[in-house]
């Protein structure tokens, strides 16, 4: 198993930039997450970890081992695709064995190593049926049997469970943690799919426009993004941004928000007059009479135990989450309160969070 | 709507009605008929006999014979019966078959060797072809090349103008090239031609083929030429069918550069079937007898792969 480290890495593609200089490493056995939209750069990266793309600039190394321009096929890692890409002309077994007959490895241990492997991810079955026959978690996974088998140095995933369906992606999604915490390989996984991540992962990098905007746990990104654009992705429904303009002193526990004052969590860099926003999830408001912003409510979204509430205010819309029991009227106006130490501020200007007690800002890795 | 109440409804816009499908066979049929008619007159024509050949009105019943495959594959010389009596008895059926006309048999035609020609022109072009063609698609579909699609249509526009335009150019190269009446020559001329049309077709055909397949035996070991051999090419065979198909039936009928740049020695068979010449004109028997014998190897060819040819015309028409 390996640690992978990334330096200055950026891929360009005629004139477009596909990844700009990021800069990571991820640790022997972590199961690493690249999250963000389509079109942010994740895949990319990805491939250049796998060797299936060259970047333009930067390093690769592997174990501390510069493999940035080495053959996909020297790196020893493992690649499972969103298709699945088994083989159609060879049945499953021959599709888990395949690997290890590109390495010339001889018929007796193929077998010996492909029943482990299916062993391992209880397809023993399937052994010698064809693969169109298989349903898509079965495909699954003997994509990830064709990956194990070679006991590679990582495995890379790209959206693995993208062409399954809800039901089965989150059946999957806890046999994959289940198959990482037994086989702790380094795993590098790529999904636009915010719950996966958060629910797999032990770090997430979220990646926007080519960029990595913040790495971290999951809880750490959910709780305290680097970013507006990490706030505003992460998190359903997402932050709730409040804007307003204002300047900031290191040490202050408030803010001015329009004509009132806002208790914030202790401000730890000053700042002058400029558009700002107030960060605050769903789940971090109640409905208060006392509450400094007022709204209208406009709608509401019934969720089982909890409900998404819009209100209007004069600051614009504003969700919050509510437990299903609370009795809301639409039109009804009320007052919100925000869990002062869990909100957070953010420069419009740059779109960077600004260091509180809360959130110490953006980090880079 | 379940699949039972789609069943019961009286004009179900997925199946066919019993009249619909009627008229489509018939039509079928007709179409079969109208093409496989000239082909088993001219079978029947082989076996007639030179004057039942030029009957007039056309004889369907007749006495067949083996004449016209007799006079294809031999040379003969008229004796007086004087001296055919003379002879030693006939050796064989088609000594006597030749006797009964007082003619003797001088030697072999020129039709095996014309027959070798054909085959291996045809099918060492449509290989040259198929081959080259298959890099070059797996080329062009695979990696960044510079100004690929200015490439893809020059190489499609030498298919916009029928070949024989450039007949005369050719003729005068392959004259300095002393690549005339050559296999070499011929076999480069049609490989020449097809490759264009292989190209297109199987970029389409590789097109279709997710990368992900290559990428995954990349990634495990393989290098690119293995990854293309091993993985690709067993998924693309359908492509390379089809296409092989085409190109084999265009350089085993081509009839004009033939003509022009062949007459001895690396002679095709479309040039050689006109003039087979008979007493007193055109054989008609045996032209037919070597067109039907012309036939057979397309028609076994096509009847071998027929499974791939349908799934490859359609392909990538409908999703899997």
């Amino acid at each position: 198993m390996a640690q992978i480290r990334i330096e200055n890495l950026r891929k360009s593609f005629d004139q477009f930039t596909a990844v700009e200089g990021s800069t990571f490493t991820i640790d022997d056995g972590t199961f690493f997450a690249m999250l963000g939209p389509s079109g942010c750069g994740k895949t990319t990266t990805l491939r250049m970890i796998a060797g299936l793309e060259l970047p333009t600039e930067g390093k690769i190394l592997l174990d501390g081992e510069d493999v940035t321009f080495h053959r996909a096929a020297a790196r020893d890692i493992a690649f499972v695709f969103q298709l699945f890409a088994l083989y159609p002309h060879m049945n499953v077994g021959e599709n888990i064995g395949f690997p290890l007959k590109c390495q010339g490895m001889g018929r007796r241990e193929i077998r010996e190593r492909v029943q482990e492997t299916a062993r391992m991810l209880r397809i023993e079955h399937l052994l010698s049926s064809k693969t169109s026959k298989l349903s898509g978690g079965d495909r699954q996974r003997v994509a990830l049997g064709r990956a194990m088998v070679r006991r590679p140095k990582a495995f890379l995933m790209d959206e693995p469970l993208g062409a399954l369906d809800a039901e089965f992606r989150h059946l999957m999604c806890g046999e994959l943690r289940d198959l990482h915490d037994r086989i702790k390989a380094t795993t590098v996984y790529v999904t636009h799919d915010q719950l996966e991540a958060m629910s797999m992962a032990d770090q997430i990098a979220v990646m926007n426009r080519g960029r990595v905007e913040q790495i971290g746990t999951p809880q750490e990104v959910y709780d305290r993004p680097a970013s507006m654009f990490v706030a505003d992705f992460i998190g359903s429904p997402p932050m709730n941004f409040l804007r307003f303009e204002g300047g900031l002193r290191s040490g202050d526990r408030a803010v001015s928000f329009h004509d009132t004052r806002l208790a914030v969590p202790e401000i730890r860099e000053d700042r002058a007059n400029a558009p700002l926003a107030l960060g605050v999830r769903p789940e971090h408001i109640r409905f208060a009479d006392t509450g400094a912003v007022r709204g209208e409510v406009f709608g509401a979204e019934y969720l089982g135990t909890t409900q998404i509430v819009t209100v209007d205010t004069a600051y614009g819309r504003v969700a919050a989450r509510l437990s299903s029991s609370a009795s809301v009227r639409i039109g009804e106006n009320i007052g919100l309160e925000f869990n002062a130490e869990r909100l957070a501020l953010f420069d419009i200007g740059s779109g960077l969070a600004i260091r509180t007690a809360n959130g110490e800002g953006p980090r880079h890795g | 709507m379940t699949a039972a109440a789609t069943k019961s409804t009286a004009h179900s816009i997925v199946e066919a009605s019993p009249r619909a499908k009627a008229f489509a066979s018939g039509l079928v049929i007709l179409y079969a008929v109208i093409t496989i008619l000239p082909l088993l007159w001219i079978v029947a024509t082989a076996f007639k006999s030179q004057s039942d050949a030029i009957a007039y009105p056309p004889k369907v019943i007749f006495e067949p014979t083996l004449e016209g495959y007799v006079n294809l594959f031999t040379v003969r010389t008229r004796q007086t019966p004087d001296f055919i009596a003379k002879l030693p008895p006939p050796q064989t059926w088609y000594d006597k078959l030749v006797r009964q006309r007082d003619m003797v048999i001088a030697g072999p035609s020129k039709v095996v060797p014309r027959f070798v020609n054909s085959l291996i022109i045809g099918f060492g072009s449509t290989f040259l072809a198929v081959f080259l063609g298959t890099l070059a698609a797996y080329a062009f579909s695979r990696f960044r090349i510079p100004l690929a699609d200015d490439l893809l249509f020059f190489i499609l526009s030498t298919r916009m103008m029928p070949p024989v335009a450039v007949a005369i150019p050719i003729y005068l190269m392959y004259r300095q090239l002393n690549l005339t009446d050559t296999r070499l020559g011929m076999i480069l001329l049609y490989t020449a031609v097809n490759v264009s049309l292989a190209v297109w077709l199987l970029k389409g055909f590789i097109d279709e083929i997710p990368r992900e397949y290559e990428e995954a035996a990349l990634v495990d070991g393989y290098t690119r030429l293995q990854a293309l051999r091993k993985v690709v090419l067993p998924q693309a065979v359908t492509g390379i069918a089809a296409t092989a198909i085409f190109c084999l039936i265009f350089s085993w009928n081509e009839y004009a550069f033939a003509v022009l740049l062949t007459s001895g020695e690396a002679q095709t068979m479309p040039p050689f079937i006109p003039f087979i010449i008979g007493e007193g004109g055109q054989d008609w028997p045996a032209v037919a007898a070597a067109t039907t014998l012309f036939v057979v190897p397309i028609v076994m060819f096509t009847v071998l792969l027929r499974k791939h040819l349908l799934r490859g015309i359609t392909f990538g028409a409908v999703r899997k």
